[in-house]
C-alpha cells in the first residue's frame, strides 16, 4: 500500500519558489491498476519523481507498506520494490540491451528469459538483444526496452510515465494487453499509469486526475471516465493545438 | 620453451587473453629476451639482426592464421626498445595480437617502447589487438611508449583496437598511418587513467590514395588526477573520407585536452571529427539507481559498457 501525506514539492531559484506539488494526499491500495492523467504541466512526472525517490519531497510523508520512505534514496526504494519506467528513457554508449535488462532483473539473466521480455513489449528479441541502447535505436523502441526492464524486475509497484508516447498505433494494442497481463497476474503489485489515452484510462481500476500540482478527481474509472471524456483534460494537447492553429 | 612464473602468466592473460601458449604462430616476449616461438606454413618469424626486435612475414592469401606477439616484463628497471616489422602479403585474412604487461614491484621504472610497422599488401585484411597492463605496488613507474606505423596498400583493410585499461604510469603512444587507393582503417581506442597517470595519444592518419577512408574513435575515461592528451589528425590528400571521434569521461580531478585537427587537401576530401567531454550523465546515474544498483555499482557499469 502506498499512501502520500499532505506530500509538497517547491522549485526553483530561492525566494522564486515555485509549488509543483501542493497538499497532495492520497492513499493506493495493493493489487490495484491505477492511471494518472491530468493536464501536461499538472506534475504528473513530478510525482512520480517524488515516489521513485529522483526528487525530494519539500514537506509531507510518503508511506510505503507502512514504513515511511521519504528519507530514503533511489537506491533503497528500488531495492524495496518500487519500479519506475521514464517518460523520457536515458540512453547509454556501450550498454547492451541484455546488460540493462541483466541489471533490472539483478541476476544473470539467460539469452532466452531476456527474449521473453522483449518478446512481451513486441521487440523481435535476436534484432534487439545486442544492440547498444544509444541513439541509433528509436524513441518507440527505446520506450518499449524501458518497458520491458520493469518488466524484468522483481517489483510492488510499478510506475509507468507516458509509457505510449512514441509507440506506434500497431503496437498500442500490445500495449493494452501488456498492462492488462499485468493487471490480471500482478499478484499483489500495484500498478501506477500515467496517461492521457483513454484506451488505457478505460482499463484503470481507478482513475486520478492531477492538475495544479494536487488531486482533482479520484475514483472508480466507471465513475471518474465519463467526467473526463471529451473535456479538455484527456484530450488537452491537441485540442488546442487545433484551436491555435485554426486561429492563424 | 623457458617455464613462465605465476607473475609472467597472469600478465600474459591480461594482454592477450592466454592462459598458455596460443595456437598458431607466435613469439612470447619476457625480460627482455625471446621466451618461445613457432612458426607456421604461412607465417614466419625471424629475430632482427642488427637490433632487438623480430620480422613477422605472413604469406600472399593466407586466410585465418593468428599471429600473438605478447611482451612481459616482471622485473623492476628493465627499459628496452624493440623494433617489430610485419609484413603482410597480398590478400591475406589475419589476427595479430601484440600487448605488452608490465608488473613492478621495485622501486625503478620499468618500461616497454615497442616500435610496430605493418606493411600491408593489396586487398588485405587484417584485424591488430593491443593491450596494455600494469601492475605492482612498487614505487617504480611502468612505462609504456608504443609506436605503430602502418602503410595500407590498394584495397587493404586495417582494424586496430588498442586498449589500456589499468594501471599503466605514463604512455605515449603514435600512431601513424598512410593509405593508397581504396585502404581502410578504423582505430578503436579504450584508454583509462588512474592515479596522477598520464597518457598522451596521438595519431596521424594520411589519406594518400582516392576512395580511402578512415574512422578513428577513442573513448577514454580519466579518473583520480590523472591526465590525458588525444590529439588527433586526419589529412585528406584525395577524394576519401576520414572520421575521427574522441569521446571522454572525466571523474574526481581528471583532465582530458583533446586535440582534433583535420587538414583537407583535395576538394573531395570529407573529414569529420566529433568530441564530447564530460562527466558520467546524472540521468544515468538515476536510471540504474531506479533498478537498484548504488551510485558506485551504477557508475562502474556504466564505465564498464562505456569501454567495452
Ligand atoms: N526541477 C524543476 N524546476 C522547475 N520547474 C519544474 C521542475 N520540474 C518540473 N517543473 C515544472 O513543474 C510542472 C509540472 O511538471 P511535470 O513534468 O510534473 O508535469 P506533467 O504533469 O508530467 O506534464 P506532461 O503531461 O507534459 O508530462 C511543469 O510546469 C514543469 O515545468
Ligand atoms: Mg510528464
Amino acid at each position: 500500500m502506498l499512501e502520500l501525506k499532505h506530500l509538497a514539492f517547491a522549485a526553483g531559484d530561492t525566494g522564486k519558489n515555485t509549488e509543483i506539488i501542493r497538499d497532495l494526499s492520497l492513499t493506493i491500495p495493493d493489487n490495484r491498476f491505477i492511471v494518472i492523467t491530468g493536464p501536461n504541466g499538472g506534475g504528473k512526472s513530478t510525482l512520480a519523481k517524488l515516489i521513485a525517490g529522483i526528487e525530494k519531497s519539500t514537506a509531507g510523508q510518503i508511506i510505503f507498506n507502512g514504513e515511511d520512505i521519504s528519507g530514503k534514496s533511489i537506491t533503497e526504494r528500488a531495492q524495496m520494490g518500487i519500479g519506475f519506467a521514464f517518460q523520457q528513457p536515458v540512453r547509454f554508449k556501450g550498454l547492451t540491451v541484455l546488460d540493462l535488462l541483466r541489471i533490472a532483473a539483478r541476476r544473470q539473466l539467460s539469452v532466452g528469459d531476456a527474449c521473453e521480455y522483449l518478446s512481451e513489449v513486441g521487440l523481435c528479441a535476436k534484432d534487439y538483444i545486442h544492440r547498444e541502447i544509444n541513439a541509433s535505436l528509436s524513441g518507440g523502441e527505446l520506450k518499449r526496452i524501458e518497458i520491458a526492464t520493469i518488466l524484468a524486475r522483481d517489483i510492488q509497484l510499478a510506475l509507468f510515465d507516458e509509457p505510449e508516447a512514441g509507440i506506434d498505433l500497431w503496437s498500442f494494442s500490445n500495449l493494452i494487453r501488456i498492462f492488462e497481463n499485468m493487471r490480471n497476474d500482478s499478484g499483489g503489485k500495484t500498478i501506477i499509469v500515467i496517461s492521457h489515452q483513454e484506451r488505457i484510462l478505460s482499463i484503470a481500476d481507478e482513475i486520478i486526475v492531477l492538475a495544479d500540482g494536487t488531486v482533482q478527481k479520484q475514483g472508480p474509472r466507471d465513475e471518474i471516465l465519463p467526467e473526463i471524456i471529451g473535456t479538455n483534460i484527456a484530450v488537452n494537447a491537441c485540442h488546442k493545438l487545433d484551436g491555435k492553429e485554426a486561429a492563424e | 620453451m623457458k617455464a613462465m612464473d605465476a607473475v609472467q602468466k597472469r600478465l600474459l592473460e591480461e594482454v592477450a587473453d592466454l592462459h598458455d601458449i596460443p595456437e598458431g604462430a607466435y613469439n612470447l616476449r619476457a625480460n627482455g629476451e625471446s621466451v618461445g616461438r613457432n612458426t607456421t606454413a604461412n607465417i614466419d618469424i625471424q629475430s632482427k639482426t642488427d637490433r632487438s626486435g623480430i620480422d613477422i612475414r605472413i604469406r600472399p592469401g593466407t586466410k585465418h592464421e593468428s599471429v600473438h606477439i605478447p611482451v612481459v616484463l616482471s622485473e623492476s628497471g628493465l627499459k628496452e626498445t624493440v623494433y617489430n616489422d610485419f609484413y603482410i602479403g597480398e590478400d591475406c585474412d589475419v589476427l595479430i595480437v601484440a600487448g605488452c604487461g608490465i608488473d613492478n614491484c621495485g622501486s625503478q621504472d620499468s618500461q616497454h617502447d615497442g616500435v610496430h610497422r605493418f606493411f600491408v599488401g593489396k586487398n588485405a585484411k587484417i584485424r591488430y589487438v593491443e593491450k596494455h597492463y600494469g601492475s605492482g605496488a612498487g614505487s617504480g613507474q611502468r612505462i609504456l611508449n608504443p609506436v605503430t606505423e602502418v602503410y595500407q596498400e590498394e584495397g587493404s583493410t586495417v582494424e586496430m583496437e588498442m586498449v589500456q585499461i589499468k594501471g599503466v604510469d605514463s604512455t605515449q603512444r603514435t600512431t601513424l598511418a598512410e593509405l593508397k587507393e581504396g585502404a581502410k582503417l578504423i582505430v578503436q581506442e579504450r584508454l583509462m587513467t588512474h592515479g596522477t597517470q598520464q597518457a598522451y595519444s596521438v595519431y596521424k592518419v594520411d589519406l594518400k590514395g582516392s576512395g580511402s577512408s578512415a574512422d578513428v574513435v577513442s573513448r577514454s575515461v580519466a579518473r583520480d588526477q590523472s591526465f590525458q592528451k588525444l590529439d588527433m589528425c586526419i589529412i585528406g590528400n584525395a577524394a576519401c573520407s576520414g572520421h575521427t571521434e574522441c569521446d571522454s569521461i572525466i571523474m574526481d580531478s581528471g583532465r582530458i585536452l583533446a586535440v582534433p585537427s583535420l587538414e583537407a587537401n583535395h576538394v573531395d576530401a570529407a573529414l569529420v571529427h566529433e568530441a564530447a567531454i564530460g562527466k558520467i550523465a546524472g540521468e544515468q546515474l538515476v536510471k540504474l539507481m531506479t533498478l537498484g544498483l548504488t551510485e558506485a555499482e551504477a557508475e562502474a557499469q556504466i564505465i564498464n559498457g562505456f569501454l567495452k
